[in-house]
């Protein structure tokens, strides 16, 4: 029995390809890292600025994940049967993160809405912390964080 | 045998063929890939429902934000993780590199790429482990979070929960990798492939090596960027 596949015929591929998909995934990379640190330096308070950068750098992330897949994992370069029979049980995603976050969503606006000491303890300020001055830190800290909220 | 030989069938699934055009392992192993996408998904879906149900979370650039040998106090937020991702994708390029010599039958490339591959992967684990050793010298561990949330408040130990679990997940498919990545460098080097006529093997064990890269684009985002 010879091995047939063995010598299968691998279109695409090649040096040049490899190198313009490291310099796209390097790229990508890259953008994805300045909108991290310009993020940094924008209040939580604008929320609407923030979450179209989070976006865009989830549009990013979906892009390294289709160039990763299809030429590193030489995905594209197979037959359309192959790649139908990997991609569509995948899109069970697309229902798995809208059903899941919309439904955290809804439990955070239930709890808001519903229980009062949950908003209220999420909206107390905690003295910030000196982090390496003393060695348990862990468990002092929490142990502190409940004198706190017992006092108030 | 002799009759599907002869018979001038071209249909993928008329049998005496492979419908998918690959050999049984490759098929295999993205069957597995795609079982692990789905842990891997589980994982995160669950950590960004939690998230999403949650009044404050940490901010990740208050709580990454150290790299080894920095002065104390240091605030380098991004700067350790992205050295991290760039140590992965080019190990996913030298990756490429060796499967492509195999095609090519070019037992010296493949080996010199197989070892920076290795070297990549442990590379990785070891910024991993000093991450994880400076975290829990802070004070965080499963079951303890000593980070406030972003807006000053008291965090839950639902954050270093879902990181410790999600990257320790992620680690162990590394570390499994370069256990893969180094057996097949001896079979490389003891010329097994070269004896069986192809080097396919070293195909499948790409493949999941550009699949544990796949994962930490995503783990990357969802704990250090968003």
């Amino acid at each position: 029995m010879s091995n047939s596949t063995a010598h299968e015929e691998h279109a695409g591929g090649g040096s040049k390809e490899i190198i313009k998909v490291t310099v796209i995934l390097t790229v990508l990379t890259i953008v994805e890292l300045i909108l991290g640190f310009w993020m940094i330096d924008i209040p939580l308070s604008s929320t609407g600025v923030r979450m179209a950068i989070k976006g865009t750098i989830v549009i990013l992330m979906m892009a390294k994940a289709f160039y990763i897949v299809a030429y590193f994992m030489h995905l594209k370069h197979e037959i359309k049967n192959l790649i139908m029979t990997i991609c569509v049980p995948l899109a069970l995603f697309v229902w798995f993160i809208a059903a899941f976050l919309y439904d955290g969503n809804s439990f955070r606006n239930l709890r808001n809405t519903y229980d009062p000491h949950y908003k209220e303890q999420s909206t107390i300020k905690v003295e910030k912390k000196e982090h390496g001055k003393d060695e348990k830190h862990g468990e002092q800290h929490q142990d502190s964080h409940k004198e706190k909220k017992a006092a108030e | 045998m002799a009759t599907t030989a002869t018979a001038p069938i071209t249909k993928s699934w008329s049998g005496g063929k492979s419908p998918f055009n690959v050999e049984y392992g490759k098929l295999m192993m993205w069957y597995f890939l795609m079982s692990d996408a789905f842990t891997f998904g589980a994982f995160l879906i669950s950590y960004g429902t939690i998230r999403f149900s949650t009044n404050g979370w940490p901010d990740p650039n208050a709580v990454f934000k150290s790299f080894p040998f920095a002065p104390e106090g240091a605030n380098a937020p991004l700067v350790f993780v992205s050295v991290m991702t760039f140590i992965l994708i080019i190990s996913s390029v030298t990756m490429v590199l060796a499967v492509q010599a195999g095609h090519n039958m070019d037992k010296k490339k493949v080996t010199t790429n197989l070892i920076w591959t290795i070297i990549g992967g442990i590379a990785f684990l070891s910024c991993q482990a000093w991450e994880w050793n400076h975290l829990h010298h802070e004070g965080a561990w499963w079951g303890s979070n000593p980070f406030l949330n972003a807006d000053g408040t008291a965090s839950s130990t639902n954050f270093t929960n879902y990181f410790f679990t999600i990257t320790g997940f992620h680690g162990f498919h590394v570390f499994s990798g370069v256990i893969i990545n180094i057996i097949m460098l001896i079979m490389t080097l003891t010329d097994q492939f070269e004896k069986r006529g192809h080097y396919l093997m070293i195909e499948k064990a790409g493949l999941y090596w550009h699949f544990v890269d796949l994962v930490w684009v995503f783990v990357f985002t969802c704990f250090y960027l968003i």
